[in-house]
């Protein structure tokens, strides 16, 4: 697969970037979201450059991944729509916060990057990675997961109407097949 | 009626300032932490622009902070203890880089955690959150000790001119609880009707 990859990439000096952070982009800004709360993570620096980028939206770096939760209640209460943007270790951090929109009818969009999944090379990613659709299950929140780049924007569509449609808390997480799976070994041999 | 008045170093009593903070509240919107916070808010007056809170420890501030955002002609007053606040000290530095000029949070510091058993929290070693919240950038940061304070602190909430932090010092009183409805879709669809118009129950 390496090799047909390099292939495809041909004569270009690099290989074409994905163009999934650019969908979603879209699917976000059509579903109405104003607020975009996140602890930045690799898989999404390119959604958060976009919405950076765009001066109807105001994204709000956090401490810890569940200020965004109450922050995203607060927005709701306000009449604003928002998203939650998180790696899979920062699920374990919110778990106790999603009583909120869980028990108050409330929607709550989260995008999880994953690790701990799909080629990591880390082992220390590996509980809350293998946890994160259980426990944020155990809270009530409803879990898709997306594994192949040209289904990411329908599934973060999927998940934005199930979101805002039914008030309910929804992650979506996207699969290390997706985003590619780090290796600062290879890194750190360079 | 406070002690307050005739002896400088008493402790303020919670109730009356809640009363005074809320004090022809007009438009304002009020988030309650858990625990007595919520039953003081609610004992000045159940109002659809109240989100009293019953759990989620440590969302007040946060939920402050996007609703403020989302609603950036109203002003916002965060009533929490000092428990609450400890659990989320990060969300200051958010609040600080953020800087939303409708926002104000008031910490009622009774230097305990008051549903549990009355355990120290903190602030009864000296941690100081005024500091911690001038530290990490809200410059409208104090330690409030008189009634006086309480109505300065009161103006600044209800006139909206900057993000403003106060850790107001408290008697750890316990008091008849005073609840609200406890069923967070009421708290949720009233609060969203009465700021947003009947729309909101359409989506």
């Amino acid at each position: 697969m390496t090799e047909v990859a390099a292939k495809s990439a041909g004569a270009t000096a690099s290989p074409a970037l994905p163009t999934w952070p650019d969908e979603i982009y879209r699917v976000l800004k059509d579903a109405g979201v104003k607020q975009v709360a996140m602890v930045p993570d690799a898989g999404h620096s390119r959604l958060i450059r976009s919405f950076e980028a765009d001066p109807e939206t105001r994204v709000v770096t956090l401490t810890t991944e569940e200020e965004g939760v109450a922050m995203l209640a607060g927005a709701w209460l306000g009449g604003e729509r928002g998203v939650l943007l998180l790696q899979s270790s920062g699920v374990g951090n919110c778990i106790n916060m999603l009583s909120l929109p869980t028990i108050c009818h409330m929607p709550l969009l989260m995008i999880v990057t994953m690790r701990g999944d799909w080629g990591e090379f880390n082992p220390w990613q590996i509980p809350m990675g293998q946890g994160t659709r259980a426990a944020l299950e155990s809270v009530g929140v409803i879990v898709n997961k997306v594994d192949e780049p040209h289904l990411v924007a329908s599934a973060v569509q999927g998940a934005a109407h199930l979101a805002f449609n039914t008030w309910k808390p929804v992650a979506l997480l996207i699969g290390q097949r997706v985003l590619g799976a780090k290796n600062f070994k290879e890194l750190a041999r360079k | 009626m406070t002690t307050s008045q005739t002896n400088p170093n008493a402790l303020l009593h919670r109730r009356d300032v809640v009363n005074e903070l809320v004090r022809a509240r007009g438009e304002l919107l009020v988030i309650a932490g858990l625990g007595a916070p919520n039953w003081d808010v609610s004992a000045a007056g159940d109002h659809a622009n109240n989100f009293p809170l019953w759990g989620a420890m440590g969302a007040a501030s946060m939920i402050g902070l996007g609703l403020a955002l989302a609603q950036p002609k109203r002003k916002v007053l965060v009533i929490t203890g000092d428990g609450e606040m400890l659990m989320n000290l990060g969300s200051l530095a958010t609040i600080a880089v953020e800087a939303p000029p409708n926002l104000v949070v008031a910490v009622l510091d009774n230097e305990r955690f008051g549903e549990t058993g009355m355990q120290k929290t903190h602030t009864a070693a000296g941690v100081d959150l005024a500091a911690v919240a001038t530290a990490v950038g809200i410059r409208a940061s104090r330690i409030v000790r008189t009634m006086a304070e309480v109505t300065e602190l009161r103006d600044l909430a209800h006139q909206g001119r900057g993000t403003a932090f106060a850790q107001i010092k408290i008697a750890p009183e316990a008091l008849v609880f005073v609840m609200p409805p406890a069923d967070g879709v009421i708290l949720t669809s009233r609060f969203r009707q009465s700021v947003l118009g009947d729309e909101a129950l359409y989506n």
